[in-house]
């Protein structure tokens, strides 16, 4: 049940991983698509906190190529008909999650992310 | 009965029979629920927006199907396996995290607009290994500290929590206060020994001394082993439905209005007095 609207805010939290630790790669996935409510006045107050290129990239890596590579400026029904669908619909089931930086391996298994770090990684 | 947290770290107390036994109990559902009402109230959070909160040692979802209820899009964490396998079962909607908030979250900075935890601090004050890192006082500020992060400014999160004596109180208090947190400890019920319920509640920003501490609930409780909480939600909901308003208000009218101002922490709430609603006439 990785969304990629958690996979957006989700960074590395290993000790003396600062920089360059977001966002996490996919590897090995397998996704599951399930339909949920949309909720337009949500997605509209979450927009802002995207952080887009990543967004654009998570979804490529799962095979989604329906956005825009930039935010566009009118932000209409059908845009964000497709943001509900990449952000809230497609669930990441199996898998990992690489951090760019440290190489720390999140394993993803049946929907749960295992985010416990080892006693020498915990600042 | 000696207190859970006592027994074993929660990843393995809340085994896969407790974590069944534990969901299945209609009375330990019934407190959840009331307790996470409550929680949302203390939250204050703006009305009509749909909010992005974080529900921290989220079990088996029991506090999720109420946030999902009420609209709000959620992400739980929680350290016990067996629990989180019970919420995958009973469908919730948020995110699911297996983590140890003793060892901090990594989310981006202002992820969250709020944050709720019902029963779980308690968990953070035994040290498992004699390593540093497993100190209470290092876990608790590695956990503030990153929430702090994490959490949208300004905005609050709260907590209900089972503290053994004043010590305990004082050490999460201050080590929030050290995180960069305002706020304080609010206690329902204080008089109570079945109802009383500790929650602390923590602002982030909000300018100065705007944000006070909402007061505890007064008084008797109402019903047997029931956590009593405001039904404001519930109330403005059939307002809303209920048709036309009334135009002029009576004095019990605003008394409880201010009532309940002053319970949710409201600065500058006019104090009682026999002027209360007096008539204004017109002045030529």
């Amino acid at each position: 049940m990785v969304r990629l609207i958690t996979h957006n805010l989700l960074a590395c939290h290993v000790k003396g991983c600062t920089s360059n630790n977001f966002p996490l790669a996919f590897k090995d996935v397998q996704i599951e698509l399930r339909e949920a409510e949309m909720n337009p006045d949500f997605l509209r107050g979450f927009l802002p906190k995207i952080d887009w290129n990543a967004l654009v990239g998570a979804a490529r890596e799962l095979g989604d190529t329906s956005l825009p590579a930039e935010t566009p400026e009118m932000i209409d029904e059908e845009f964000l008909q497709t943001l509900h669908h990449v952000l809230l619909e497609i669930h990441v089931e199996e898998g990992t999650m690489t951090c760019p930086n440290c190489a720390h391996v999140y394993p993803i298994s049946n929907g749960i992310p295992n985010m416990l770090l080892a006693e020498h990684e915990i600042g | 009965m000696s207190r859970p947290e006592l027994q074993a770290p929660p990843e393995i107390y809340y085994g896969d029979t407790e974590a069944k036994k534990y969901t299945k109990n209609t009375r330990n559902q019934q407190i959840q629920a009331d307790m996470t009402y409550r929680a949302l109230e203390l939250l204050n959070l703006p009305p009509d927006e749909p909010a992005f909160l974080l529900d921290i040692g989220c079990g088996s979802g029991l506090s999720g199907e109420i946030l999902d209820d009420e609209g709000y899009v959620w992400t739980g964490v929680d350290i016990a396996p067996s629990m989180l396998e019970v919420a995958l079962e009973r469908e919730v909607e948020g995110d699911l995290f297996l983590q140890d908030i003793g060892q901090g979250f990594g989310f981006r900075a202002g992820s969250f607009d709020g944050a709720i935890s019902i029963s779980v601090l308690q968990w953070l004050l035994n040290a498992e290994t004699s390593h540093p890192t497993s100190s209470p006082p290092h876990r608790l500020s590695r956990f503030f500290t990153t929430l702090h992060s994490s959490l949208r400014n300004p905005s609050r999160a709260v907590f209900q929590f089972y503290p053994s004596d004043d010590d305990q109180i004082q050490l999460i208090t201050s080590t929030a206060q050290k995180a960069g947190f305002g706020g304080g400890v609010v206690v329902d019920y204080p008089n109570s020994k079945k109802a009383r319920k500790v929650f602390l509640v923590l602002f982030v920003g909000g300018g100065g001394a705007s944000q006070r501490v909402p007061e505890g609930l007064e008084g008797e409780e109402q019903e047997e082993g029931k956590v009593p909480f405001e039904r404001r939600r519930e109330r403005e909901h059939k307002r809303v439905k209920g048709g036309k308003k009334k135009g002029i208000k009576d004095t019990d009218w605003i008394l409880k209005k201010k009532e309940l101002y002053r319970q949710r922490g409201k600065e500058g709430v006019p104090r009682d007095s026999k002027f209360t609603n007096r008539k204004r006439r017109a002045i030529f």
